[in-house]
C-alpha cells in the first residue's frame, strides 16, 4: 500500500482534473523539477493508485439523454448462476457498470439509453432475459456529481 | 451544434478505450491522419463533446478496500431536504460519489474506507449524521464486474 504525502495528493488532484497534464507544466505549477515530478507519477502508476485516464464526454449531446441505475436479485443462485448473468450482462453495450453486491440486491448496474423509450427497450429485450434474473428496480438519474474523495483539499 | 459525424464518433470510441493512446495510433486506426484526427477532437472538445480527460484513481492502493453504496430516502415533507443533505454530504471526505434520482431511491452516495471499523465509524458519526434522512439502505461492493462508463457510439 502506497503512503501518500501532500504534493502527492495535490498531484492527483491535478490529475483528476486534467489527466493529460504533463509532467513539465505540473513542475511549474507545483515549483519542482520535472524529474522529480515524473518519478513521483512512476510511483503512483506502479503503484497502481493511479489506473489510467478517462476521457470525459458529453453524454446528452451526444445522444444519451437517460441514465438508469438498476438493481437486480437474482432469481436462482450458485456459481453457474452468478458465471451465465455475469458473462451475458457485460456483453450488453448500454450496460455501463455492473458491480456484484452484498445487500438488498445481488447486482448494481449503470445502463444508458437515448430516452426513456429507448431504455424500455434495453430492459424488456437485454436485461429481463438475462439468464436468473429476478427481482429489478430502477431509479433514473437526475444529477451525478464525482468528489474527489479523501484525498481532497 | 454541429451533427457528428461517422469519423468523429469513431474516433471518440478510440478514445474512450484508451485516453492516453498516441494521436498517430488513434487517428490510424479511424483511417485519418495524425492532423485531421487532432483537428476533430480538438473541435469536439472546443464544442464540449469532450469535456476533459480525467485520472481514475484506484482507491484500493491507497488502503481503502471497502467501498459501499448508500440508497437514500429523504423526508420529502421538508421543503430543504435535498439540498441539506447534499451539502451536508459533501462535506464528508469518504463520500466520492453523489447522485441524485428520480425512483424509489432520493439520493445515493458511495462511500469507501479503511476497513469495517473505519466504515462504521463515518457510518455513525457522519452519515447517520446528515439531515432529513428517511431510510437509508447499504449494498457492499463485492467485485467490480464490469467498469467502462463507454458510451455505446
Amino acid at each position: 500500500m502506497i503512503e501518500l504525502d501532500d504534493l502527492d495528493r495535490k498531484l492527483l488532484r491535478a490529475l483528476i482534473e486534467d489527466g493529460r497534464l504533463g509532467a513539465a507544466r505540473l513542475a511549474r505549477r507545483f515549483d519542482m523539477s520535472q524529474p522529480a515530478i515524473w518519478r513521483r507519477i512512476r510511483r503512483l502508476e506502479e503503484g497502481g493508485v493511479l489506473a489510467g485516464r478517462r476521457v470525459r464526454l458529453d453524454k446528452e449531446a451526444l445522444g444519451f439523454g437517460v441514465t438508469v441505475f438498476l438493481g437486480i436479485k437474482l432469481a436462482t443462485k450458485g456459481r453457474v448462476s452468478l458465471e451465465d448473468f455475469e458473462r451475458a450482462v457485460t456483453a450488453i453495450p448500454e450496460v455501463q457498470i455492473v458491480q456484484h453486491v452484498l445487500g438488498l440486491y445481488d447486482y448494481r448496474l449503470r445502463v444508458v439509453a437515448r430516452d426513456l423509450s429507448d431504455f424500455e427497450r434495453v430492459l424488456r429485450r437485454r436485461i429481463m432475459t438475462l439468464p436468473g434474473v429476478g427481482d429489478v428496480e430502477a431509479n433514473v438519474l437526475l444529477s451525478d456529481e464525482r468528489r474527489p474523495g479523501p484525498i481532497g483539499g | 451544434m454541429r451533427q457528428l459525424d461517422d469519423q468523429d464518433r469513431r474516433l471518440l470510441r478510440f478514445v474512450q478505450a484508451d485516453a492516453l493512446a498516441p494521436i498517430g495510433e488513434v487517428a490510424e486506426r479511424a483511417g485519418l491522419s495524425a492532423a485531421q484526427a487532432t483537428r476533430r477532437l480538438d473541435r469536439m472538445e472546443a464544442e464540449g463533446v469532450i469535456k476533459g480527460y480525467g485520472a481514475v484513481i484506484q482507491w484500493q492502493a491507497l488502503g481503502y478496500a471497502l467501498s459501499v453504496s448508500l440508497r437514500v430516502t429523504l423526508d420529502k415533507t421538508v421543503p430543504s431536504a435535498f439540498d441539506d443533505f447534499l451539502s451536508a454530504a459533501r462535506d464528508i471526505p469518504e463520500v466520492d460519489e453523489i447522485q441524485t434520482f428520480l425512483g424509489r431511491v432520493d439520493v445515493r452516495l458511495n462511500v469507501i474506507a479503511r476497513d469495517m471499523a473505519h466504515y462504521q465509524g463515518i457510518y455513525r458519526s457522519r452519515i447517520l449524521a446528515l439531515p432529513h434522512i428517511a431510510d437509508i439502505e447499504a449494498l457492499m461492493l463485492v467485485s467490480e464486474v464490469k467498469d467502462s462508463e463507454s458510451l455505446p457510439l
